[in-house]
Parts: structure tokens; C-alpha cells; sequence
């Protein structure tokens, strides 16, 4: 008995020492020093020149969407983003000394870029996405320090959290940071052109398109096995940026050249919704960085593989679509050309870029209507897709019904996907949402 | 306050972001010319361009035009002699004329996007655009006139 109770104590010692020793462990992992303030340097101390090109990687990587609240100034925090573990607002990062990033020095700048640390040693959200930006180059984060140090100081205090415990320990998150956080800079594919690589830099870091576009984990971590695999976001759909998008012509070098540089591609159609902002912060961009965006991407859909497709995929848009418009007497039909056409409608051979044939729309094609419904419901300002063009809001002129049929009619003429289910339920949802956030 | 040009002239407004552009140019701006129809973008009465583009006013949000370029009935030509116009005012396509502003709207980009439209072109593109007075027959007539019209006009250029 005596024995067994020795033997006992003596496991119990080994665990609670192991279980130390992992706390203290863990614990010198999590803590990062503070980086001592610095008096904020002077506007004149950058070269002009830098803080041009740091005002361009600025676009290129939309801080001001996330950083800048609407109608508020610009970058000075407070926008409220939902994640599903609760609501978070991005910070100040103009150069304020009390409330922004004055007297953060550009080690401290750099640190927060390449590893999600703040300046007082604390860690940050990946909901700011160091998970990307930790592949910049030291010079392209010298550059945006330049542009952000130069910018108009706000006073703006960081708006409280609204995640519950144990989410909102920072500490924790060096835990996440181990599981899923892999910082280093981006390195280069030997076997691709400069161009390629270029792309995969921008698309990798500076523009994060994974955030949006590749699936989370239930930590909120990409999901590495399933880059670029299409993802939920703010009730739109971030679409697959992979062969797996269900687009019927391939997203090829070219049609992703004019989707990004002017906001819509003839053959796939108008950017919108969260979409609207990285195509007005990539026109930061040099042309040469945008084409380079498209090779790469072009590459990760295997376009090369499909292009044979391009010319069938128009045909069969051209004959499902132009055939059905006009005076039918399929209500269905009636309602849409009525509500549709008139701008939709396309004849001849191939599609008129200025009317977005919904044949090869993708918001058509994907197996959730959210992008479909979205657009139906709030249309397209000037600013955003194709500029100075808009799409009319029909969320306060068609009934749920209504836009369920047109939905249904769509999807039943212009694909050979099943039908979406319960459509009048989602556009109810979609509509409850938006005007919650709104 | 929204900013937009309208008939070539910069124009700031102070008005709520969503209300209807269509209000704006009649009630705000005093632009008459377009109409009010149906006020859900099924009738076609209150078509104007933006951006080039036929786009029915009555449910496009002021904000929506922020920064664009929007031409009525009264800027569509300085006389009020563009080959549409002159087309409806051959053929006496207007019966009570409330819709005739939004038709020739639609027609003249229906011209452009497709300079020699089929009677299934012009029925598509149409459809949308309803007249309570039937004078549907000639609107199709007027369309095909100022189609040829343009065409000659484009080639002896």
C-alpha cells in the first residue's frame, strides 16, 4: 500500500514538474519584450521617394479598408470586423503619438509586420494578417513605415474588443502562433519566371488574397492543405481561386488582367462587394505588378489547361442566354427580361463587355447564391466594379419571391448545376444581415 | 453631400445617400424630362445613362452615382436632335409621351451596343421599357430608322 502511494506521489511530481517546466517553456515563447518608444521622426526625415512607394504598397495591401471606419479618417482605426469569435476593431495606425503608431519605431513596425507583436510586447489578432505580411521584404515594410510616419497624426483611442475570455488573452495567441504562424519572408520559386515570382510575392503578402479566399480552420487559421479554396466572408462568397472554380471560362492570364486592373472581365464580369476595394488599392499598382498578380493565378487555376475550353465555354453562353429573351410568356422569363435584360441581354457570337453576360458569371455558377443575391439586392455603385457604371438596387423593389425566381431562372438557363435550395430562406438571411451591419 | 456630372455640368447635392437618384433629378436638380413609372425598375420611365450606360433611376441610390457621369433626356443632344429623337419625331411614335423619354434612353444604347438590331434584339432589350398607349409598333419602326440613320451618319464620317 505504502509502496504504491510512493510510487504515485513520485508520477505525480513528474507530471506537475513537466507541466512547469511546459508553462515556463511556453511562457518564454510568448513573451516578447517592448520596443522602447522613440520621439516620432520627422515627416522630412523620409525620402519623398519612399514614402511614395510605401503610399503604392499601401493600395496594393488595402490597409486603409480595414483601418479606416466608414466616413471616418482615414486610417485611423475603429472599423468593426465580425469574426466568429466575436467582434474586433482595427487599430490606429496613423502617427499619433498617444493613440496611433508615433512613437513606435520602425524596428517595432517591423516586428508587428513580420510577427504580430505590438510595440509593448503584446501579441496581436491574426485578424490583422502578419500571417502574410511577415513575407514583405525588409525594404517594402521600410517603405510603408515611411508612408504611415508621414500621414496626418489622428488622435483616435483603439476601441474596446468585443471577444469573451479565453479568446481575448494576447497571451494566448503565442499558442496559436505555434500551431499555425510560419514567419519568413517570401522565397523565391527557382523554377518560375521573375514575373511569377513577383506575382506570388504580392499575392502571398502584401495583398493577402488567402485571407479572404482560402478556407478557415475552427481557430481562424487558413486551412494549408486547401489554399486559395474559396471561403465565406462578410455573407459574400470569396470564390475558389483554384481549378475548382466553377466558372465556365477559365480565369486566364488576360480575363484576370482586366477583372483586376478595371474592375470587370467580358468574360466573367463586374468585381463587387468586398471585392470593390481590392481592385480601387491595386490601382496603387504598376501595371507590371498587376499583370504579374495575373500570371501567378493564372498558374494556381491552371488556365493554361483549360484554354481550349475558352471558345466552347462563349458558344454554349451565347446560345443558353440570347435564345430566351423577349416576348415570351413564361412568367419567369417575362420577369427577368424585364428586371434584366435590357442590360444583360447579349446577341451575336460573344458577350459586349459593357453588358455582363450572366451565362458566364460566376455569382451564377457557385454552389451558394450569396453573391448572386447580394448584388440583386444592393447593386453596383460607380466606385466599385466597372467604374462609372451601376447596377441598380433591386432589395427595395423586388420581393424575396421575385428575386428567388429570378435566381431560380438564372441558375436553371444558364448552368447545368442543380437547383440552389431554399432561395427565398437565404435571401431573407441575406437581407437580415445586411441591414444588422449596416 | 454627393458629387456626380450631370449633363455635363458638376453637380453636389445634399441629400440622404439612399434616395433615389430619380428624385434628385426632378425634385432636386428640376430636370422634369425624366419620368416616374412604376418606382421598382420595371417599367423602364425613368431610364437616364450612367456612365454611358441605360440604368433605371427610380432605384439607383444617390450614393450610387458618387463620382459618375449621368445624362437625362435633356442632355442626350443640345437641340434635341439625336438620330433617336429625330426617328420619334418623324414617325410620331408618342401617343401621351409619358414614357417616351425612358424609351429613347434605352433605344440609343440599344443602337450602339448593337448598331443593326433584329427584331429579337429590340425585344430583349425593350421589353423592359413598357408603354401603357401600345405604340410599341412604331417605337420598333423609330429604333430601326435611327439605326440606319446612325450608320450612314458613321459612314460618311
Amino acid at each position: 500500500m505504502f509502496e504504491k502511494f510512493k510510487r504515485f506521489k513520485k508520477l505525480l511530481i513528474a507530471v506537475v514538474a513537466l507541466g512547469c517546466l511546459g508553462l515556463v517553456g511556453f511562457g518564454a515563447l510568448a513573451w516578447k519584450p517592448a520596443i522602447a518608444r522613440v520621439v516620432p521622426p520627422a515627416a522630412a526625415s523620409f525620402a519623398p521617394e519612399l514614402v511614395a512607394k510605401g503610399e503604392a504598397l499601401a493600395g496594393g495591401g488595402y490597409c486603409a479598408e480595414c483601418h479606416t471606419t466608414k466616413g471616418g479618417q482615414r486610417f485611423a482605426g475603429g472599423y468593426a470586423i465580425a469574426t466568429p469569435f466575436g467582434v474586433l476593431y482595427s487599430t490606429n495606425i496613423t502617427p499619433d503619438p498617444e493613440t496611433g503608431i508615433g512613437t513606435w519605431s520602425e524596428a517595432a513596425f517591423r516586428r508587428a509586420m513580420h510577427e504580430g507583436v505590438s510595440r509593448d510586447g503584446s501579441h496581436l489578432f491574426p485578424v490583422f494578417t502578419y500571417d502574410h505580411f511577415t513575407k514583405l521584404s525588409d525594404q517594402d515594410v521600410a517603405a510603408l513605415y515611411a508612408f504611415f510616419m508621414t500621414r496626418t497624426p489622428v488622435h483616435a483611442p483603439a476601441w474596446q474588443n468585443g471577444i469573451p475570455f479565453p479568446f481575448n488573452i494576447r497571451y494566448l495567441q503565442a499558442g496559436w502562433k505555434l500551431l499555425f504562424f510560419r514567419p519568413g519572408r517570401f522565397e523565391p520559386d527557382a523554377t518560375k519566371s521573375p514575373e511569377w515570382n513577383r506575382g506570388a510575392y504580392l499575392a502571398l503578402g502584401l495583398s493577402h488574397c488567402g485571407a479572404c479566399h482560402t478556407p478557415r480552420n475552427l481557430l481562424g487559421a487558413e486551412k494549408a492543405g486547401n489554399a486559395y479554396g474559396g471561403a465565406v466572408i462578410d455573407n459574400w462568397v470569396a470564390p475558389p481561386l483554384t481549378a475548382a472554380n466553377p466558372a465556365p471560362a477559365p480565369w486566364t492570364r488576360d480575363e484576370l488582367h482586366d477583372y483586376l486592373r478595371t474592375g470587370a472581365s467580358k468574360l466573367h464580369g463586374s468585381a463587387a462587394g468586398p471585392m470593390s476595394p481590392v481592385i480601387q488599392g491595386l490601382a496603387a499598382l504598376p501595371h507590371s505588378d498587376v499583370r504579374a498578380i495575373a500570371t501567378y493565378f493564372a498558374d494556381v487555376d491552371r488556365a493554361a489547361d483549360r484554354l481550349s475550353s475558352v471558345s466552347g465555354a462563349v458558344t454554349l453562353a451565347m446560345s443558353s442566354a440570347s435564345a430566351k429573351e423577349g416576348t415570351q410568356f413564361d412568367p419567369d422569363t417575362r420577369l427577368y427580361t424585364a428586371a434584366c435584360a435590357s442590360c444583360h441581354y447579349n446577341a451575336g457570337t460573344t458577350p459586349l463587355a459593357a453588358r455582363p453576360d450572366l451565362a458566364l458569371n460566376s455569382a451564377v455558377h457557385l454552389p451558394d447564391p450569396s453573391n448572386l443575391i447580394q448584388v440583386i439586392l444592393r447593386g453596383i455603385s460607380a466606385e466599385e466594379g466597372m467604374p462609372g457604371v451601376v447596377m441598380p438596387a433591386f432589395g427595395g423593389a423586388l420581393s424575396d419571391a421575385d428575386i428567388a425566381r429570378i435566381a431560380a431562372y438564372l441558375r436553371r438557363t444558364r448552368t447545368s448545376f442543380p437547383p440552389w435550395p431554399d432561395l427565398a430562406t437565404k435571401i431573407a438571411a441575406i437581407r437580415r444581415q445586411t441591414s444588422a451591419t449596416n | 453631400m454627393t458629387s456626380f456630372h450631370i449633363n455635363g455640368q458638376a453637380m453636389t447635392v445634399d441629400v440622404e445617400d439612399d434616395t433615389p437618384l430619380l428624385w434628385v433629378i426632378r425634385d432636386v436638380i428640376g430636370l422634369t424630362g425624366t419620368k416616374f413609372g412604376c418606382g421598382i425598375g420595371m417599367c423602364g420611365a425613368c431610364t437616364v445613362h450612367v456612365g454611358g450606360r441605360p440604368t433605371r433611376s427610380c432605384i439607383t441610390p444617390l450614393a450610387s452615382v458618387a463620382g459618375a457621369k449621368v445624362t437625362t433626356i435633356e442632355g442626350l443632344d443640345p437641340e434635341g436632335q439625336h438620330p433617336v429623337q429625330k426617328a420619334w419625331a418623324d414617325l410620331q411614335v408618342p401617343q401621351c409621351g409619358y414614357c417616351q423619354s425612358g424609351q429613347i434612353m434605352q433605344a440609343v444604347s440599344l443602337i450602339n451596343d448593337f448598331p443593326s438590331p433584329t427584331d429579337q434584339d429590340i425585344d430583349a432589350v425593350m421589353a423592359g421599357n413598357l408603354c401603357r398607349c401600345m405604340t410599341y409598333v412604331r417605337i420598333r419602326t423609330a429604333i430601326k430608322q435611327a439605326a440606319a440613320q446612325s450608320k450612314k451618319v458613321t459612314s460618311n464620317e
